[in-house]
């Protein structure tokens, strides 16, 4: 395992209270891997991917858990010693890549500063593998492309700039946080293959931070479901589409309008919303939403695979909606 | 169906001036958003409008509510003509076209109360007041999936796919023949998504309503159209009942976009032949010469640079405008 994160739990102190972001969040991945964490907005994927890189830190966040990565505790470095990490080792990118470059410089010379920040090599060299990492990512006359501004790119070839980036370093994980929910789906494609080649060709371990589970369909290894803070599924690509454990896992398949099926009259819709994470349930946070609810469900499951109390066989007649996996409206287990 | 279409859209074009110069402004060249474009929604009808970011759907959108005057061509609404005519004789033909916005949480006023944004457009247009307009909000309220008391709350009490159900309630209480949403549900998670289009289609169902759906989603276009038409660098390429359109596309442009879309069954992606289409949408400023889409088309010929296609009905009832179409029937 190149990066293990166990027991992860991120709080921060608000005027309104205390908000539990992530919550006893574990996961590990191996060298050329690519492991999907999917949830909704404000599940915790971003803050748990934040925290792996000491993002997160701030006067009013607490962070307690570990993050292992080479033998040592990210979250026990001190920032010098994490910068050191950060770009080098375990590089991230966004979903904006307007925002992560720098309006006012060359593409180039941004490259290059980030080269020769890490690295004792000279302008020219560093240079010269700034044009080598535009070509590597499908840059097309990455010679003169170095010289341009990133208003100058497009938004997929920005965030090809900002992959090119990441790669500089040769770190050892990169974390792509929705880098495809900006990008129109011609454009989205592009860029999943060169991530994809780039997990093969490298070994470079990806953590994919998606809503998207056709684009998780498309390269990852395995999946994390994250539901209010916490990680309610872990299973193989083939298990999460094809056997999934977690009623939330069962709605969000249900609820997708889906270009591989005949259409349906109406979408499956997962009833009401996430609870707060000021004071979530102490029970399964899924419940309030949850068709199959029973009195288990006020313990907190337990994660083996999946939190959930239902009985395996139980769920593989639950979850079958008119012969595809989807949360029934209305039934009583 | 009898009779005139609701919506008639004809030639429609919307040329931006690209202005330079110090003092004086000289006009150096246009952006040609929308670059004749026809098309017509009946009652009940509910028509896709899909296509990347870019390609004009949503200055479409605005011109044809007169949002922004559009440069030439026609549109004709309930049998009037719109276009070149004032705000204020425009304004009862307003109160039948509505628009339901991407953004829920930048379309509604902060600083007024959900029965205010509800209920003022409704006095304004002198269709309710006093008591009335109170319980024609908490109506609409209802009908939407809110509850009564939420009229006196404000726009950020509410989560995202509350907001877009308020923005559905102020679009309804005008009572429209025709709602044009852009991009409704994309700011909005997968759940609350599907919440919203069945709302979307509810309100069809019960009040007859005809939709104009633009969105960049094809899933979720496609679950609510009845008819679909893309659009690339401001024109419509291709055009066909929903079925056909997906089922069997002929323009490469249709082809690539359907491709491109990632499929949540990882067997099935694995085994389907994928066009993947090579760089970026070219600049409006500057469309390539002939058939806008040759820079990107795999089967692009030398007459696809010089001669520019016509939409044409190839198939019935099935329009693109191509030299080369793909899946005609008869061609394997």
């Amino acid at each position: 395992m190149i990066l293990s994160v166990k027991d992860l739990t991120v709080s921060f102190a608000t005027d309104g209270g205390v908000v539990r972001a992530v919550e006893g969040v574990s996961f590990s991945i191996d060298k050329g891997e690519i492991l999907a964490i999917v949830g909704e907005s404000g599940s915790g994927k971003s803050v748990t991917a934040q925290t792996i890189l000491g993002l997160t830190r701030a006067p009013n966040a607490s962070i307690t858990g570990s993050v292992e990565f080479d033998g040592r505790d990210l979250t026990q470095l001190d920032d010098e010693a994490l910068r050191e990490v950060r770009g080098k080792r375990i590089a991230m990118i966004f979903q904006d890549p307007m925002t992560s470059l720098n309006p006012v410089y060359r593409v180039g010379e941004q490259i290059v500063e980030m080269i020769r920040a890490h690295q004792k090599v000279d302008k020219k060299e560093a240079r010269e593998s700034a044009v080598d990492l535009l070509r590597s990512v499908g840059i097309p006359n990455p010679e003169r492309r170095v010289h341009d501004y990133p208003h100058e790119f497009s938004g997929g070839m920005r965030q090809r700039v900002m992959i090119a980036m990441a790669l500089a370093l040769d770190p050892d994980v990169l974390i792509a946080d929705e880098p495809t929910t900006a990008l129109d789906v011609t454009v989205q494609a592009q860029i999943l293959r060169l991530l994809d080649k780039l997990n093969r060709e490298r070994g470079l371990a990806v953590i994919l931070i998606t809503h998207d589970l056709g684009v998780v369909a498309e390269v990852a290894d395995r999946v994390a479901v994250m539901y209010a803070g916490q990680i309610v599924e872990d299973a193989t690509l083939d298990d999460l589409f094809y056997d999934p454990q977690h009623p939330y896992t069962w709605g969000l398949l249900g609820s997708l309008a889906r270009l591989d099926q005949p259409r349906p009259i109406r979408l499956a819709q997962i009833a009401g919303s996430p609870p707060s994470l000021l004071n979530p349930p102490t029970g399964c946070r899924f419940a309030a939403r949850c068709p199959h609810e029973f009195d288990k469900c006020s313990e907190p499951p337990p994660l083996h695979g999946d939190r959930c109390w239902l009985d395996p066989a139980d769920k593989r007649r639950l979850r079958d909606v008119d012969g595809h996996i989807g949360l029934r409206k209305d039934v009583a287990s | 169906m009898s009779g005139e279409p609701l919506l008639e859209v004809t030639d429609l074009v919307k040329h931006f001036p690209v202005k330079s110069g110090v003092v004086v402004d000289r006009v150096v060249a246009h952006v040609k958003a929308v670059d004749g474009v026809s098309l017509t929604i009946n009652e009940g009808e509910t028509l896709g409008l899909v296509g990347e970011s870019g390609c004009g759907k949503s200055t479409l959108s605005r011109a044809i509510l007169q949002l922004t005057a559009p440069t030439s061509g026609s549109v004709k609404f309930l049998g009037e003509e719109l276009v070149g005519r004032s705000r204020r004789s425009l304004r009862p033909v307003r109160r039948r076209m509505q628009m339901i916005f991407q953004d829920p949480y930048a379309s509604l006023n902060p600083r007024k109360r959900v029965g205010q944004i509800i209920g003022e457009p409704m006095e304004l247009h002198g269709l309710a007041n006093g008591r009335d307009v109170d319980r024609r909000v908490q109506d609409l309220l209802d009908r939407v999936g809110l509850s009564a008391e939420h009229a006196s709350r404000y726009p950020h009490e509410f989560s995202g796919g509350q907001r877009q159900r308020i923005g559905i309630a102020r679009a309804l209480a005008l009572e429209p023949k025709l709602i044009i949403a852009d991009e409704p549900v994309s700011a909005l998670d997968v759940s609350v998504q599907a919440q919203i289009v069945n709302l979307l289609k509810d309100l069809q169902t019960e009040l007859g309503l005809s939709y104009l759906f633009v969105a960049h989603d094809l899933g979720v276009v496609r679950h609510v159209s009845d008819r679909v038409a893309v659009m690339y660098l401001g024109r419509i390429v291709e055009s066909a009942p929903a079925g056909k359109l997906y089922d069997n596309p002929l323009h490469p442009y249709s082809n690539a976009l359907l491709s491109a879309v990632p499929i949540p069954d990882p067997k099935l992606n694995i085994s389907r032949e994928r066009l993947v289409l090579e760089g970026d949408v070219p600049s409006p400023i500057d469309p390539p010469s002939g058939c806008h889409f040759h820079t990107r088309c795999p089967w692009a010929t030398e007459v696809c640079t010089v001669d520019d296609p016509r939409l044409e009905e190839l198939e019935t009832s099935h329009v693109a405008a191509c030299h080369h179409p793909r899946n005609l029937v008869g061609q394997g």
